[in-house]
């Protein structure tokens, strides 16, 4: 397959395309601009639809209105703007609502920086709106993955009428990496049987809302929604790991990060000390099967993050304190290099 | 340990930083190799200072983000200051001697000065020093043909602007006379 030198930001923007996304809506902010000027520019020539909302919060609402049409849709922000967003994000987890939702993570809090971060992690896979929710995410961590998890997310979006999110940082959106487009993969049902898309009083109206005053009504639709998490669970929990079967240490780390732990890892096997590499691809769910089977014959686990620390909660809720769990991060938009990596593991020797 | 190449090119916004670093990953990926293309990004796209760093690889690459380049093109006088310790023992500076008044008295990298301004001025090709200069790195380091440096050049020239290609070429040839 042809490869060429792209932007990550870019990258994104043309998988979604290429995976049916008919209507982008949202507001500039760096590091993700890349995304809107690319669907400016490409999108209208393809008869869909590109605005540049008001703010954040219109961008998410008018998301909530094409979604609800059942057309395939994205809007995309960083780490500020994520967060109003997050209203709207509930109720489109409220409503059932399949859409793509992309987060360029750059430093908090408030304005933080326009540098790389991973410091919206807890944000992401605990609470990115109020209310009994959670939100499949993927964590891409070079440009290719961006263009085939963003793919994948429209279609698990549909399959399981929920959000979903892709999770990557500056150091992604900003970077360029050969990247190919692979010509396989679905472009979305053309009329879902849920959508309010007019029924020609040919078929009883859909509704779609998010408020429900009877509380057996709420549960249940909550309930419902909780089943479909656990077959997300089942069949998209994603992760991929190397040289485990033999090492002492486990460096997990997630996104641009676990390409960094990858080098200070085979720096570490240089030096003779058996190290090896987990990363989880989806983030939620997070692979805590894959986790547990990696590091059944470690003696510790190194977390490394881009943050004081979110991530490393989860990998001890997955191992369940059965082996010792170190963190080392950085903050403030610092990307931490192979070698203060290795200096750690070093230490933990 | 397998075979990487970390480039950091620097100068002003303006001068074509980017551009060059972008023509250096596609002449990696035309040879096959796995490339990282990552600029200085934001205040620096507002005038100032402007800095990519470019990895070109066998096999996957780590941190795209280059702390001590085998190869740095300084093109200004601050990216001179900024870097020139930083290249790594025995890697190689190319140096824009038009704007950088210092000289480099350490033995420990080889350093290659080049008026690439002045150059890009004489023949008609101003704003083109980025690729004069990157004409001397082929010569100095072997890194492409120029038939490579040509198909480079053919898929980093923005489409409408095919007629800058045989100009980037004249740029490099200028270089590795230099």
């Amino acid at each position: 397959m042809e490869r060429s030198l792209m932007k990550g930001n870019e990258a994104l923007a043309e998988a979604a395309i290429r995976a049916g996304c008919k209507c982008y809506f949202g507001y500039p902010i760096t590091p993700q601009n890349e995304i809107g000027a690319y669907m400016s520019n490409t999108l209208p020539k393809l008869g869909g639809v590109f605005v540049q909302a008001e703010s954040e919060i219109g961008a998410i609402n008018m998301i909530y209105g094409c979604a609800a049409t059942g057309t395939r849709c994205m809007t995309s922000s960083s780490s500020p703007g994520m967060s109003l967003k997050t209203e709207g994000i509930s109720y489109l987890v409220g409503a059932d609502l399949p859409c793509v939702i992309v987060n360029i993570q750059r430093g908090g809090p408030g304005l933080g920086s326009i540098q790389p971060s991973q410091a919206d992690y807890w944000q992401t896979t605990r609470a990115l709106g109020h209310g009994d929710m959670r939100m499949p995410v993927f964590a891409p961590y070079s440009v290719q993955e961006m263009v085939d998890m963003t793919s994948k997310a429209f279609d698990i979006a549909e399959e399981f009428r929920t959000p979903v999110m892709v999770l990557a940082d500056g150091l992604l959106g900003q970077m360029m990496e050969p990247v190919s487009f692979p010509d396989s993969g679905t472009t979305g049902s053309s009329s879902p049987t849920w959508a309010t898309d007019g029924h020609d009083n040919k078929r009883k109206k859909n509704i779609v809302n998010s408020l429900f005053l009877e509380p057996i009504e709420l549960e249940n639709v909550i309930k419902e929604r909780f089943d479909r998490y656990e077959k997300i669970k089942e069949k998209h929990c994603e992760a991929a790991y190397e040289n485990t079967e033999d090492a002492d240490i486990i460096i997990a780390a997630y996104g641009s990060t676990a390409r960094i732990t990858q080098t200070a890892a085979e720096m570490a096997r240089a030096e003779g000390i058996k190290v090896g590499t987990f990363r989880p691809i989806t983030v939620y769910p997070f692979p805590e099967k894959q986790l547990q089977a990696a590091c059944k014959n470690a003696k510790k686990v190194l977390v490394v993050e881009m943050s004081m620390g979110q991530m490393v909660d989860d990998v001890k809720l997955a191992l369940d304190c059965k082996i010792p769990v170190e963190f080392y991060g950085r903050s403030g938009g610092f990307v931490p290099g192979p070698q203060e990596v290795l200096e750690k593991i070093r230490g933990m020797m | 340990m397998k075979k990487m190449n970390e480039y950091l090119i620097a100068g002003f916004g303006g001068q074509g930083i980017l551009f060059a670093g972008k023509l250096l990953g596609n002449i990696g990926l035309i040879d096959n190799k796995e490339v990282t293309w990552f600029p200085s990004y934001g205040p620096a796209m507002r005038g100032g200072t402007c800095n990519c760093s470019v990895c070109i690889s066998d096999s996957l690459i780590g941190s795209p983000v280059v702390d001590s380049p085998d190869v740095l093109i300084a093109m200004n006088g601050p990216s001179y200051d900024k870097f020139i310790n930083a290249v790594k023992k025995g890697g190689k500076a190319f140096i824009d001697n038009s704007l950088v008044d210092s000289k480099y008295d350490g033995s420990d990298i080889d350093c290659f000065y080049i008026p690439a301004t002045r150059l890009a001025a004489e023949n008609d090709l101003k704003g083109m020093a980025n690729i004069i200069v990157l004409g001397k790195v082929i010569k100095e380091t072997g890194l492409a043909t120029l038939e490579t440096v040509k198909a480079a050049l053919e898929v980093s020239v923005p489409a409408g602007k095919a007629n800058l290609i045989e100009l980037n070429m004249k740029a490099i040839e200028i270089g590795m006379a230099n």
